[in-house]
């Protein structure tokens, strides 16, 4: 009866480690299984310390002065982060303000609109956007956005506003205002799949409740739908940002790849990523390390975004279940 | 009759008109904005699916072009202002991206599947935290594993090489497969590992033999997902195989590869480079979704199978 009490606590979790009957004979399969794990974790423990202990001489002569210092001049040995920050920022900036709407649109209408059949294919299309590999993107930046944007593009923006303030310089096409609009084609899927899943999960009672009184779509999409996806929403814009301030490749091959501080959007420049995949090889003892500190703060920054991306896309699953 | 008309007027129906004639008035602009929302949002997506065909179109467009049996068979040639065209082929790229690639499913596939059965079978503490940094991982820059695998692999051996470009991704690769894996772990029926133990299998047989066959379809989707991220990454292994005009079949040695072709021959000052550049892209597009489509098959299958 004793064993008929244990058996019943017996829990499928236990099978491969816990105390089965026969867990005894079982210690080789236990031990691959946990070795192999605790091998892995590891790794990753050991990726997140070479990338700290690479960027330790950095820190060490600079202190956090490197984030702030706006000269990058490997033949000065002089490294400092805030061109890099700035860069950074100002491509995943732009990428958000144009794909954020058009990606939030694009799911509503990929769930409200379009017919199941027609709306598998639009699924499809999206997913083979981002199954593209960066480098095409970059390849397709530079061979044919790049002419397009400094003969067409970039002077029209500039006789429209003027060419004053963040419209001034030369227009050159490889720059901040191109890298940021490949990004945004890059980090188009991840917000549209994302919006579209926290979408797809409000309550149709909501929606219903809403047509019931007399709501148009348009009226029930933006005080509704939008409203009640909020949080998830924002979770699909944090991961987007998260691959905007991360990606590498084609941003190297469009930015034009010159680390100095940006005065307008036609600047060129360099973002943390990029300046890693430009930089790498061949550097000095110096300029590795400062590297490794360019690796350093680009992996706090996409690590936090994406910690607080998956919980908000998290709660925002539970609550729909 | 008069008594009726004596009544004093009902407020709740004269609100009730109040509203109709509002709504009425309000119907016109209403229809209206909702036109022109609906306008919005599909011209949304049809911006959003103009680059997915400019892209398209110029790799099939110049891509083709490019290509030739001599384009995907001969090893490379340096032009010279003499000789702009003669740039040779990529056929050692080719080779390299399949060894490197295929290295690192080598070590890829095995430890995701045994850290997915590992995630699968526990819930405690340590596990939810190894699953939160395995999450992590997948979703930081490829970049950074380029950073590590070069001091970790390149400056102790003192050579750039094409299994520390299969290491990093193996990195890249091992979240992916780990998280398909547990999912299709997690929903094998419980009452298939229970028939299984009920025969006086042990908990390992029940595993190898019951478990991971049933949750087989799952786990190969996510590996054919993770070999078609890992063939077009350039980012982690730029920093560490270095390059080769030969083929190079000994991935201790510094080896070529496809997407990092792409990104040498996008700049070059030749246009005969910049044009082999696109047909790169169409070999490795074409990989690529020969392998996200096979996954896509196995995984609807899957579910048909499942119904």
């Amino acid at each position: 009866m004793i064993d008929l009490v244990n058996e019943s606590k017996f829990n499928r979790r236990d099978l491969a480690l816990g105390d089965s009957p026969k867990a005894k004979s079982d210690w080789p399969f236990k031990l691959v299984v946990r070795g192999i794990s605790v091998l892995f974790a590891l790794v990753i423990i050991l990726f997140v310390w070479s990338i700290i202990h690479q960027s330790l001489p950095t820190w060490k002569s600079q202190g956090l002065g490197f984030l702030t210092n706006t000269s990058w001049a490997p033949g000065l040995n002089q490294f400092g982060a805030a061109p890099l920050i700035l860069g950074t920022l100002i491509t995943a900036f732009i990428a958000l303000l144009i794909a954020v709407p058009i990606g939030l649109g694009t799911a509503l209408v990929i769930t409200f609109l379009l017919p199941a059949r027609i709306r598998t294919v639009m699924t499809s299309l999206v997913e083979l956007l981002a199954a593209i590999p960066s480098v095409v993107y970059g390849l397709w930046g530079l061979i044919v956005l790049v002419p397009l944007f400094s003969n067409t593009i970039e002077p029209a923006l500039q006789s429209w506003t003027g060419g004053i303030g963040i419209f001034s310089g030369a227009t050159q096409g490889l720059g901040l205002l191109l890298a940021g609009i490949v990004l945004a084609v890059m980090v188009l899927p991840t917000i549209v799949a994302i919006s579209r899943d926290v979408i797809a999960a409000v309550p149709s009672e909501l929606i219903e409740g809403g047509l019931s009184l007399g709501a148009t779509r348009s009226q029930v999409l933006t005080k509704v739908v939008l409203p009640a996806a909020k949080t998830g929403i924002l979770g699909a814009i944090s991961l987007g940002a998260g691959r905007a301030l991360g990606e590498t490749i084609a941003v190297a091959m469009v930015i034009g790849s010159s680390p100095e501080m940006p005065h307008s959007l036609f600047s060129v420049g360099a973002t943390l990523a990029s300046i890693i995949a430009t930089q790498f090889i061949d550097a000095s003892a110096p300029q590795l390390a400062a590297l490794g500190a360019c690796a350093l703060i680009l992996m706090v920054f996409t690590a936090s975004v994406n910690a607080v991306a998956r919980s908000l896309v998290r709660r925002t699953a539970t609550v729909g279940a | 009759m008069t008594d009726l008309l004596q009544l004093p007027p009902d407020p709740i129906y004269d609100r009730r008109r109040t509203i109709q004639s509002m709504a009425s008035a309000s119907m016109g602009r209403r229809k209206m904005r909702n036109q022109v929302f609906t306008g919005l949002i599909v011209s949304c997506l049809v911006i959003a699916l103009i680059p997915l065909f400019f892209v398209i179109l110029a790799i099939i467009e110049k891509g083709i072009a490019a290509i030739s049996w001599g384009f995907i068979s001969k090893t490379p040639v340096q032009p010279t202002i003499f000789d702009q065209n003669n740039i040779g082929g990529v056929g050692n790229a080719i080779v390299g991206t399949l060894i490197i690639v295929g290295l690192a499913a080598l070590i890829a596939v095995p430890v995701g599947i045994i850290v997915s059965i590992y995630l699968a079978e526990s819930d405690n503490k340590v596990a939810n935290l190894f699953r939160a940094a395995i999450e992590i991982l997948t979703g930081l820059p490829s970049i950074l594993l380029g950073v590590f695998a070069y001091s970790y692999i390149v400056l102790k051996t003192h050579t750039y090489s094409g299994w520390a470009g299969s290491f990093a991704l193996a990195v890249l690769m091992i979240p992916v497969i780990t998280k398909a894996s547990e999912n299709a772990i997690r929903s094998v029926p419980a009452t298939l590992t229970e028939a299984g133990l009920s025969l006086g299998a042990r908990s390992s047989t029940v595993v190898r033999k019951v478990v991971v066959p049933a949750a087989a379809p799952g786990i190969i989707t996510g590996v054919l997902l993770a070999l078609a991220r890992a063939i077009g990454e350039t980012a982690p292994i730029l920093l560490v195989i270095g390059a080769s005009l030969n083929y190079e079949v000994n991935p201790l040695n510094p080896m070529p590869a496809l997407p990092t072709t792409i990104y040498n021959y996008a700049g070059s000052a030749y246009a005969s480079q910049r044009t082999a550049a696109w047909g790169v892209a169409f070999i490795l597009v074409v990989l690529v979704l020969i392998l996200s489509l096979g996954s896509r098959f196995i995984a609807a299958r899957m579910r048909r199978e499942r119904h």
